[in-house]
């Protein structure tokens, strides 16, 4: 298995990107070779729980056999019949690819591996020749000359490796001049797997785990009110003062819904103290909520279905607990959900009102529809108002730049708020070169279910472009904090900076806002919130 | 599904090597797992991690919050890296025989 400390950066800058020899139809992969490149099978309890189709045993990408259905062929193309039928956006996109090749080299995975299947264009056709064996009449009548291709096991295998190869990062539609949807193709690819049974585990168990517990990791409501308090408690230690966590009150005015891993892991963890703060200072009427306890819907990466089980929640707990409004915090895909699936699929919700601020009087149009918006939108907001007091010389011992997390930038356009908090919260702020940024951001390489270990080699080549521009930010500007506003990014942009951008760090942006934010009574702020002393504090002591 | 054999500890293990049955854990497996994490000797340091895990897991039915684990055992992450060199989540929780964490992590 590849590990960081076996793969070497000077090996993976060493990317060919002649097309290989051999035909582009020859679908045949070695997985044994390709050992770093691929992820484990979903785990047959996770795949029970979901009442999802699966073999007896679990198989792995290296078995000769994948213990498919007898009857796989016809369930594969009846489901590709279905979703044509059903997605005019697929058909649309079958049919209309140019071969322009604008797409081709906007791929974090082609720049970073020089496979030629990983050019937008070419997964697409992977999809896109089976299609016209199928579908069209030249196909049909004149099959490999017009680049049709037999679905085959080999092929059905090659889907698994590239469609489980791409983010869903939508970074090639902001190129293609027909705005086809790379990522809306993958989609509907891993949909027609998991009905055969191959799905990854990295998303099958996290899935299982949401619609067992709510959250990803599987926390338990005692879990998750033992994890908060003692959140509270550690910022205690940073400001000095009391901080309640309200969790399921009923009557709250606001719903505030994040990540799982902002209450687990690290630097994730750092955000939820920035929330924390905030909320304290501003009085806020918000609750938590223990069954609404992710914001995160790995749903998105397996299919419609699964996205719309895993999102039912969101409003059910909004109603249960009889809030105005949601408001969601620092998660990359989540906001692609809620921006444009959950309304359509979880309709008009009455019993909700269109967002306004309590502290500024602000309505949040833009969210009439979801009655939900993003807490970045709501932070840029008090501060456009002049609500918060802020001493940015509290983050001055960070030079940050900022990763426009995919979702957040490309699914909602949020590209300016974080900016804004950003430049008020910190004094050294710095970007990274304009083509790595905003809407054409690059993916941190590992997103849409792909962030697992032995999926490494992988997501470091994927992580090369975001590396790359990070480097250049840290030789050009002493950059020594990336930050983010995906808890994808913030589990895997440390692996990807360790490599490709030795010495910086990764955080989230309200973390910036907790560290710069003067709260009413507290005590002299000696350190941040992650216990480091400020600049100019450095006699302090660790908390 | 594999069988990892050490000594005279058989247990069933996933790819990366975590228990499949958390709950036939003991010391002795401890040792077994510990061997496939390049550590080389379990320490009382070491111990004091992987029973304040047991203890948490028990009671929540997950690993403890990362920064939780570091405050109440008293060490820095980085200390927890230099014991357990995959880390918190995926070396020590392994050596306690809990599952791996998934999702955003």
């Amino acid at each position: 298995m590849s590990s960081e400390e076996n793969l070497k950066q000077e090996d993976l800058l060493k990317v060919d990107y002649k097309p290989a020899a051999k035909d582009w139809q020859d679908p045949t992969i070695d997985f044994e070779a390709k050992r770093g490149n691929w992820c484990y099978s979903g785990v047959l309890d996770s795949l029970d729980y979901l009442d999802m189709p699966h073999p007896e045993k679990k198989w792995a990408p290296t078995d000769e056999d994948w213990l498919l259905p007898e009857n796989w062929k016809e369930i594969i193309l009846d489901g590709l019949r279905l979703r044509l039928d059903r997605f005019r956006t697929l058909r649309l996109f079958m049919d209309t690819c140019v071969r322009c090749g604008a797409c081709a080299d906007k791929c974090h995975f082609f720049i970073g591996s020089g496979d030629a299947k990983n050019m937008p264009v070419l997964r697409a056709e992977l999809l896109r020749s089976v299609y016209r064996k199928e579908y069209t009449l030249a196909g049909k009548l004149m099959g490999k000359m017009v680049g049709a291709r037999e679905l085959t096991i080999p092929v059905l295998k090659e889907w698994f490796y590239y469609f489980y190869q791409c983010t869903e990062c939508r970074r090639c539609s902001v190129f293609c001049p027909y705005g086809i949807d790379t990522a809306e193709i993958t989609m509907l690819v891993r949909e027609l797997l998991a009905e055969v049974g191959l799905s990854i585990d990295w998303i099958v168990t996290p899935v299982a785990n949401s619609f067992r517990t709510g959250n990803h990791l599987g926390i338990q409501p005692h879990g998750f009110v033992d994890s908060m308090e003692f959140a509270a408690d550690d910022l205690k230690d940073i400001i000095g003062m009391d901080v309640e966590v309200p969790i399921n009150k009923k009557g709250a005015e606001i719903l505030f819904i994040i990540p799982s891993a902002d209450y687990f892991a690290e630097p994730h963890y750092y955000t939820l103290l920035g929330y924390m703060a905030l909320f304290k200072e501003i009085g806020l009427d918000y609750t938590f909520s223990t069954f609404a306890s992710e914001g995160g819907n790995f749903g998105l990466f397996h299919s419609h279905e699964m996205i719309k089980r895993l999102n039912a929640k969101t409003y059910e707990e909004a109603k249960r607990l009889g809030v105005r409004y949601i408001l969601g915090g620092e998660c990359g895909h989540m906001w692609r959900v809620y921006h444009q699936y959950m309304s359509t699929m979880q309709g008009e919700q009455s019993n909700l009102e269109v967002p306004k601020s309590p502290i500024t009087g602000t309505v949040f149009e833009n969210a009439k529809t979801t009655k939900m918006i993003h807490i970045a939108e709501f932070t840029a907001d008090l501060i456009k108002h002049g609500k918060l007091k802020l001493d940015p010389s509290r983050n001055d011992h960070w030079t940050p730049t900022y990763h426009d997390s995919c979702n957040p930038a490309r699914a909602m356009g949020l590209l300016e708020e974080p900016r804004y908090i950003l430049q008020h919260c910190c004094n050294n702020f710095v970007e990274m070169p304009d083509n790595t940024i905003r809407e054409k951001t690059f993916c941190c390489g590992s997103g849409a279910g792909l962030g697992t270990d032995e999926n490494l080699e992988m997501r470091l080549r994927g992580g090369l472009p975001r590396g790359n521009a990070v480097k250049y930010a840290q030789d050009k500007y002493n950059a020594n904090i990336l930050l983010c506003m995906c808890a994808i990014d913030k589990a895997t942009l440390p692996a990807v900076c360790d490599f490709w951008a030795p010495g910086v760090q990764v955080g989230g942006v309200h973390e910036m806002v907790g560290n710069a934010l003067i709260m009413t009574g507290e005590e002299e702020r000696k350190v941040d919130l992650r216990g480091q002393p400020l600049s100019g504090k450095e006699g302090a002591k660790d908390v | 599904m594999a069988t990892f054999e050490w000594e005279d500890v058989k247990i069933e293990v996933d790819e990366d090597g975590f228990m499949e049955e958390p709950d036939v854990w003991n010391e002795k497996v401890a040792l077994a797992l510990a061997s496939t994490e390049a550590v080389d000797e379990l320490t009382e340091d070491h111990w004091k991690v992987v029973n304040y895990l047991r203890d948490y897991y028990k009671q929540f039915g997950i690993a403890p919050m990362i920064r939780k684990l570091c405050k109440q055992s008293g060490f820095t992450l980085k200390e927890i890296y230099d014991m357990f060199p995959s880390g918190p989540a995926k070396g020590a929780c392994k050596v306690a025989g809990l599952p791996k964490p998934t999702g955003c992590v």
